[in-house]
This record gives C-alpha cells, sequence and structure tokens, in this order.
C-alpha cells in the first residue's frame, strides 16, 4: 500500500492520502486536536487539504501513542512524522522568491551563512558609516554607547530593508497557501477566524495532548515543551516590544539609547532576553531526547539553526547590556545586530514559518467550523 | 524478574490486556508483589483492548462524559436480548453495577475519556469513550502499574501449567528460547481467548475457518485457555461463539482492527458469491445488527459477501478504509467482482422491483421496505438504480471468541469437579463466556474485564497475603 521511502512533497501528500483514510475510518483521536475533527468531515483529501492539515498539527505525538496502526503495524501510520514532513515541503512549496526555498533543506547552513553575512554587514556599516577604532573603545552611556560605534542611520539603512523584505516574503507564502485553501484573503483577518485562532496560538492551546499535556520528548504526557515554547514566544515578542518601544522613544519622544536599566526598553528587552536564552535551551534539550519516531530528521539542521539564532539574539542582547560601558560594547553590538539580523533573513526560509502558516490553518480550521459538514456518516 | 529463580511471587497475572493490567494494579495496591507475564512485545502489547474504544457504563444521571441515564434494569435487558439468555445473571448484573465505580478508578490511573467519536452519537447514553481509544488506554495501565511496582515480562509465553490437585503449584514460561519455572502463592488469568490461533478456529468451524479474518491481535493464541481447559477447568460457552463481524475482504489476516468494518449494509444489499441475497439487511439499525453479520457471511459458500450500494447511499455511513470497487453499471460491477453478470443483474431487479415507495430515512425506522421478497428488506430499502454502483467485498472477522473457564462472583475459577481451584482467578476475555455465551453488546468486554480484572486482582492478592 505504501510506496518506499516518500520523500518528494507529491509523493508525502499520496501517503497523507493513504493514512488519513485510515484515520478517518478510525476516529480514535478525534479528542486530541483539531486535526481529526478537520479530517473527519471531509471523505477526500485533495493536495491543498493535506497541506492544510498538515499545517495545523501541533507534533505533539498522542496520536502516534495511542495509534493501534503506528509502525511496525502493517499499516504503517506514522501520523505525527508524516505531517511534519509534508507541513516542511509545503513551507518550501509555497516560499517566495522560489530559489531561496533551498534554505529549507539546507539544514544549519542556512543559519550559519546568515549569521556571518549579517556580522559582516554590520562590520562593514559600522567602519563605513564612522570607523572601525570606535567598535574597540570603550564609550560610556551618556556618550550615547551604541550610536557611538555604529550611528543610527546606518542601523536602520540595513536593517529596514531586511526586516520589510521578511514581511513581504513570509506575507506571499501565506496568502499563497490561503489562496490554495479556496479561502478569501478577507476571511484569514476576520474576527470569526482571526480572533480564535490567535487565542489558540498564544495560550499554545492545542499543544496539550487533549489536556494532559502532549508526549514530549516521550510518551509520558507532560507541559515541558508548551512551556518552554511559551519563554521562547513570548521572549521573541517581549524583544520585539523592546525595540518598537525604543523606536516610539526615539522618534516620537527625540529620547535616544542607550537607555536607563529601569527604562521600559530596557526593561522588556531584559525579560525577552532571558526568555530566549531559556526556552530555546529547554526546547533543544527536549528534542535531543525526543523519540525518533516522531521526527522528521531531515528538518534537524532547520530547528537546531533557528534555535541557535533565538538563542544567540537572547544571549548576546543581554551581553550587550552587561558590557555597554565597556571596550567589548563594540563587539557585542555586532555580534547582536548580526545575529538579529540572520534572524530576520533566515525567517522566511527557516522553521520560524511555522507559527505563521498555523495562525493560518487555526484561522481555516476557526472559519471551516462555522460551515456545515460535508455528509459523513449521520448518526 | 524472570531471572529470580527462587522467588515466590504473590500473585502471577497471565495476561497484558485491560483485565491483566486492572487485576496487576488492584493486587500491587492491595500490598501484593505482582509480575505480570505478556507473551507479545512491548509496541503490540495489550492484547484485544489495543483496539477497544469504550466501556459499557450503568449511571443513574450523567456522568463524565456520558449523558442522561443508563439504569442497571436497561444495561441488564439490553445484555439479556443478544445473549438469547445464555448468560449469568449474578454475574452480570455485577459487572453492570461494578461499571459504575470504574470511572473514577479508572481516571485515577491515568485513563481519560472524551466525548463520543463522531459516528458514534448512538451510544453517548450507554459508552463512555477512552481519550485516544484502548491503546492509549492501555498506554496509561502500564504507566500507572509501573510507577506501582508491578513487574512486567514481555515477550514471555506460558508453555506450561503445573497442577496439584486443585492448586496451580507452577507456572512454566518461554523467554528468549528458555524456559523457567514461575511460582505464585495465586495467580490471575486474563490471557484472552482464542481467536488468532487458526488451528484451534478449524478444528471449531471446520473448513471455513479457512476464510476467517482475525481482526484483533495476532498473539491470542489461547494456550493459557487450552492449558486450563487440559487442566480440568469448567468450560463456558462453546468454541464457535464470539464476536465475529463482517468486515472487508480485503484487511489484513490479523490486526485489521476498528478500520476494517464496513457499515454499507443497511443502505444496500448483501450478496454472496452466486450474486444472491441471503439476509434482511434493514432488519434494524446498524449499530445493533452489524454483530450478527459475521456470522451471517460464514454461512455463505466460499464465506464471501458483497455489500452493494449506489450513488445515493455515498456519504451516509463511516468511510471504510479501503476504497470502494466501482463501476458505471451492475454488468460491470459483476466483472470487477468475479460475480456472474446476470445473476446480480436479475436479483437487483428482483429487489427494485419489490421495493415500495417510502420517505427514506436512515434516522429511524423508515417505512421503505420490499414486498413479496425473500428475504426481505423491512427498512431503507430503494432501489439500486443510479450509477455509479459500489461494491464492498465482505469475510467474516473473528473479534473475539467466548469460549471460556467458568467464574464464580469473586472471580475464582472453577474447576469440573464442581470445587473452586485453589489460587486460581480470571478476568476478562478468558472468562467473558460466563455472561456473554453469544451476541455482543458494544463495550461489554472491557466492562467484564475491568469489573473482572479488579476483583481478581483484590482477590488473589487477598489470598497471597493471609
Amino acid at each position: 500500500m505504501r510506496s518506499p521511502e516518500p520523500t518528494t512533497l507529491p509523493e508525502l501528500v499520496a501517503e497523507a492520502q493513504r493514512v488519513l483514510a485510515i484515520c478517518n475510518a478510525c476516529r480514535y483521536c478525534e479528542g486530541y486536536c483539531p486535526v481529526f475533527p478537520a479530517l473527519q468531515r471531509r471523505l477526500e483529501f485533495p493536495a491543498a487539504d493535506v497541506h492544510y492539515l498538515a499545517n495545523l498539527c501541533h507534533n505533539c505525538g498522542s496520536c502516534l501513542y495511542a495509534c493501534q496502526y503506528a509502525p511496525p503495524h502493517e499499516f504503517h501510520v506514522d501520523f505525527p512524522r508524516l505531517l511534519a514532513q509534508v507541513r516542511a515541503r509545503t513551507w518550501a512549496d509555497y516560499a517566495w522568491p522560489g530559489f531561496l526555498a533551498r534554505a529549507f533543506a539546507s539544514g544549519g547552513l542556512a543559519a550559519s551563512l546568515a549569521t556571518a553575512a549579517g556580522l559582516v554587514l554590520v562590520l562593514l556599516a559600522a567602519i563605513l558609516a564612522s570607523d572601525a577604532s570606535a567598535l574597540t573603545k570603550a564609550w560610556t552611556d551618556s556618550q550615547g554607547a551604541f550610536y557611538a560605534a555604529l550611528p543610527h542611520g546606518a542601523m536602520v539603512a540595513v536593517f529596514a530593508p531586511v526586516f520589510a523584505f521578511a514581511l513581504l516574503a513570509l506575507g506571499i507564502g501565506v496568502a499563497r497557501f490561503w489562496t490554495r485553501l479556496g479561502e478569501r484573503g478577507a476571511d484569514l483577518v476576520s474576527a470569526p477566524a482571526a480572533a480564535p485562532a490567535l487565542g489558540d496560538a498564544l495560550s499554545l492551546r492545542h499543544l496539550d495532548g487533549g489536556g494532559e499535556g502532549c508526549t514530549w520528548p516521550d510518551d509520558r504526557p507532560s507541559f515541558a515543551r508548551r512551556t518552554f515554547h511559551h519563554l521562547t514566544f513570548y521572549g521573541f515578542v517581549l524583544c520585539f516590544a523592546a525595540t518598537a518601544t525604543a523606536t516610539i522613544y526615539h522618534y516620537a519622544l527625540g529620547r535616544h539609547a542607550p537607555y536607563p536599566f529601569w527604562s521600559p526598553p530596557v526593561l522588556l528587552g531584559t525579560a525577552g532576553g532571558l526568555g530566549l536564552v531559556a526556552g530555546p535551551l529547554g526546547l533543544a534539550w527536549l528534542k535531543r531526547r525526543r523519540d525518533p519516531q516522531l521526527a522528521d530528521p531531515a528538518q534537524r539542521g532547520m530547528e537546531a539553526g533557528l534555535l541557535a539564532l533565538l538563542f544567540l539574539s537572547g544571549a548576546t542582547g543581554l551581553g550587550l547590556l552587561a558590557l555597554r560601558e565597556s571596550a567589548a560594547m563594540g563587539a557585542m553590538l555586532v555580534a547582536h545586530l548580526g545575529v538579529v539580523l540572520a534572524l530576520f533573513a533566515t525567517m522566511p526560509y527557516g522553521k520560524f514559518v511555522h507559527g505563521f502558516y498555523r495562525l493560518a490553518a487555526l484561522a481555516r480550521y476557526h472559519l471551516e467550523r462555522r460551515r456545515p459538514a460535508a455528509s459523513v456518516a449521520p448518526d | 524478574m524472570l531471572t529470580e529463580p527462587g522467588r515466590t511471587w504473590d500473585v502471577l497475572v497471565l495476561g497484558g490486556g485491560n483485565a491483566a493490567l486492572c487485576a496487576a494494579i488492584a493486587a500491587r495496591e492491595a500490598g501484593a508483589s505482582v509480575l505480570m507475564l505478556e507473551c507479545a512485545p512491548p509496541v503490540y502489547r495489550g492484547g484485544n483492548s489495543r483496539h477497544t474504544r469504550n466501556m459499557r457504563t450503568m449511571h443513574d444521571g450523567p456522568l463524565e462524559v456520558l449523558t442522561d441515564a443508563y439504569p442497571e434494569e436497561e444495561y441488564w435487558q439490553d445484555l439479556l436480548k443478544v445473549t438469547g439468555g445464555l448468560t449469568d445473571e449474578r454475574l452480570a448484573r455485577m459487572t453492570i453495577r461494578g461499571t459504575a465505580s470504574h470511572v473514577p478508578w479508572m481516571k485515577r490511573h491515568g485513563v481519560r475519556f472524551q466525548a463520543p467519536l463522531g459516528g458514534t452519537l448512538h451510544l453517548s447514553r450507554t459508552n463512555a469513550f477512552f481519550l485516544g481509544g484502548g491503546k492509549a488506554l492501555v498506554n496509561a495501565y502500564y504507566r500507572a502499574a509501573a510507577a506501582l511496582g508491578v513487574s512486567i515480562a514481555y515477550d514471555t509465553e506460558v508453555v506450561d501449567l503445573a497442577f496439584e490437585g486443585p492448586r496451580l503449584a507452577a507456572v512454566t514460561v518461554e523467554h528468549g528460547g528458555e524456559r523457567r519455572a514461575l511460582r505464585a502463592r495465586a495467580v490471575v488469568v486474563a490471557a484472552g481467548g482464542f481467536e488468532s490461533n487458526l488451528e484451534w478456529l478449524r478444528e471449531a468451524w471446520g473448513p471455513p475457518a479457512e476464510n476467517f479474518i482475525v481482526r484483533g491481535t495476532p498473539y491470542n493464541r489461547g494456550r493459557v485457555l487450552k492449558l486450563l481447559l487440559a487442566a480440568g477447568a469448567r468450560p463456558v460457552s462453546d468454541a464457535t461463539q464470539g464476536h465475529c463481524v463482517a468486515i472487508d475482504a480485503r484487511s489484513p489476516r490479523y490486526d485489521g482492527g476498528i478500520v476494517t468494518r464496513v457499515d454499507a449494509v443497511s443502505l444496500g444489499i448483501v450478496v454472496n458469491r452466486d450474486a444472491q441475497r441471503f439476509y434482511d439487511e434493514g432488519e434494524d439499525f446498524w449499530p445493533k445488527r452489524y454483530a450478527i453479520w459475521g456470522r451471517l457471511v460464514a454461512a455463505q459458500p466460499g464465506q464471501i459477501g458483497y455489500a452493494l450500494i449506489d450513488a445515493k447511499a455515498m456519504g451516509r455511513f463511516m468511510p471504510p478504509v479501503f476504497p470502494p470497487e466501482r463501476a458505471p453499471s451492475l454488468r460491470e460491477l459483476a466483472g470487477k467482482l468475479g460475480l456472474d453478470p446476470d445473476a446480480l443483474e436479475a436479483t437487483v431487479a428482483r429487489f427494485n422491483a419489490a421495493v415500495r415507495p417510502g420517505t427514506f430515512d436512515h434516522t429511524v425506522q423508515d417505512d421503505c421496505r420490499t414486498e413479496g421478497l425473500e428475504p426481505p428488506k423491512t427498512h431503507w430499502a430503494r432501489a439500486l438504480d443510479t450509477p455509479p454502483y459500489y461494491a464492498y467485498p465482505l469475510r467474516p472477522g473473528i473479534t473475539f471468541t467466548y469460549l471460556g473457564v467458568a467464574v464464580d462472583e469473586k472471580a475464582r475459577m472453577q474447576l469440573d469437579n464442581g470445587k473452586p481451584a485453589a489460587n486460581v482467578w480470571a478476568a476478562g476475555e478468558i472468562m467473558a463466556g460466563n455472561i456473554l455465551g453469544k451476541g455482543y453488546l458494544a463495550g461489554i468486554g472491557l466492562a467484564i474485564g475491568t469489573t473482572f480484572g479488579r476483583i481478581a486482582g483484590e482477590e488473589a492478592a487477598a489470598h497471597a497475603l493471609a
């Protein structure tokens, strides 16, 4: 029944169609997460719907351990791994521009190259905008520390285009996914879809294995993964908020960095930085212990790349805070900005995109729930 | 565990499914040292419990995920009806009453419940569904048992039971090609039936058994049951009784489980290999009738049947795992199925001509029926006239067998000489025949296994520690 080791997206979709027919006839996992109620609305699974279900899956693993047809059973229902494989390939499939999608499969290489490029770019910007010796001197806060080494204008000139491009590329990818589902663009941001989807995402409601915690990294239910994911996600959000607040300070209030420790931008950044250090460390630790049956080994590099960039963003940010009045400030600044630049540059072409596709899939789920189901098995 | 030669265990539990786990947990909680022997490897542990999904549960008001009430008397009447009286009222009522207390006990040991699954709303009042199904239940119990300090030996098959009079003195097991004799003060036998022992099925059913598909675990070979019967245990029910449903003929020989069922029968007609109908497909709601179709198909030549529907029926039943055969005409469908096209056309023409006009409604016993046709179709009879036509081939699917050992209300195994065994208790499928002499009621297996598993564990522990 099963084609030998499916690898391409069409092969994986075909394998998923085979497995989904088994799940639809079984239905034991219905209580675990939205994937099952969503699949049970259907009698057939066109490719776009397989993409949708794959992105709806949080890889909590509960259904694998509950599955009476999991390998070595001849039905070979390897559901979470299969959906993970489909998922990663849909991201590459929908990515814009297409040639950069190769980064998804490159493992940690993309993240490393981007980091190196980011470092060089920030260093070059600093040298061109002021001079290299400014990077190795100790500046006091009153002298403007960061901007003394790398003027504000140069910083914006490097970051704004990368940030804007990342947003554009992410937007196009998700829009392609959404359109392929046959949904209207306006529905994605409509209240009945977006509000509950956002609620699910912010609470990681479905990373709970149906209530007791997901079976991660092994068959014992635990909330460890949700906790570390929350630390990572909210760490990122706080850091983002710190930067946004600082931008308001800079342009609206005319108050320039560095800000005192007890100021909102620094407090937000410090809390966020701690989250970005602890969260990715915890997730990496869990991943190391993860049941190999749940993992798509091809994604290990991509996952490690994102965790490393997030961790380094947090760690260098905290380092910069601690050393901002020392001679190491310049080096820390280049390191921090270089890593953050790499994080944004690789954002549309790595594991980071999962959040956006998941959000869109959840929005679809909530839209669909309001529609009458196809006629499947009335009681 | 197996390598402690001199050790005498308080309680040995033979088996690794729901009843065995309930017994092991109950015995361990009562203070006994417990060794469980599971003949399957860890990935296939749990016997047929892996394939279950709910427990029929008595309740006097809304309980957990159960709606309304399902009182003892109604439960008993349901059981009485399906068994045609082949049951032991005392043990049956004990089982029924026991179920009320199981839900909190199960939750305490990590089992979680969920609302009834899609397509099973008709069971929302009577059956408590496990979140994730039977394998999730089995996993939860194994975790609970291990946490309590129950020792578990996998890949360990019982090959001999040495009785000294009414006392089971030693249990010989085989593990990794080596044999060892284990000693225990008390033994719980919860090792299931013999549905995956094709030789035994042939003995009971004759040549038709060749065409049976084993829907459940391949590990229930009935070795313990056979040893017990040979040692003088009193048998209950008989070797041809069991839970046998009509499943897709393309299912794997073993372990196909729930997905191999075909729920299209009441929406169309079923013919045998001679393209002849043989039973009223619309006798009652499918959930109440699916359990008789295994035996009906087993009685047909070649043990095969074909459920035929037309386009009108598509999407009105739970999607089966295998796609149907499909053709634009009955002749072509007959060709694909290897049936005589003329005979099939004639059968369908006769059926269509006998269908009386009515208002089709699959949710009630409607007035769509045939007239002057033998056998009749008494509800949901609509002419097969809208192409494409679809067919699902059917074979008898053995889920579990009822031949077992007799027990009393303390789950103690009874001997043929009228006396109880001195230190043997039985639980689960190996004694289900006491209550289920024939027929089947959804979720009754788990009810019997949990009730008698808990009792057997407690009684065995009390005996061992006395």
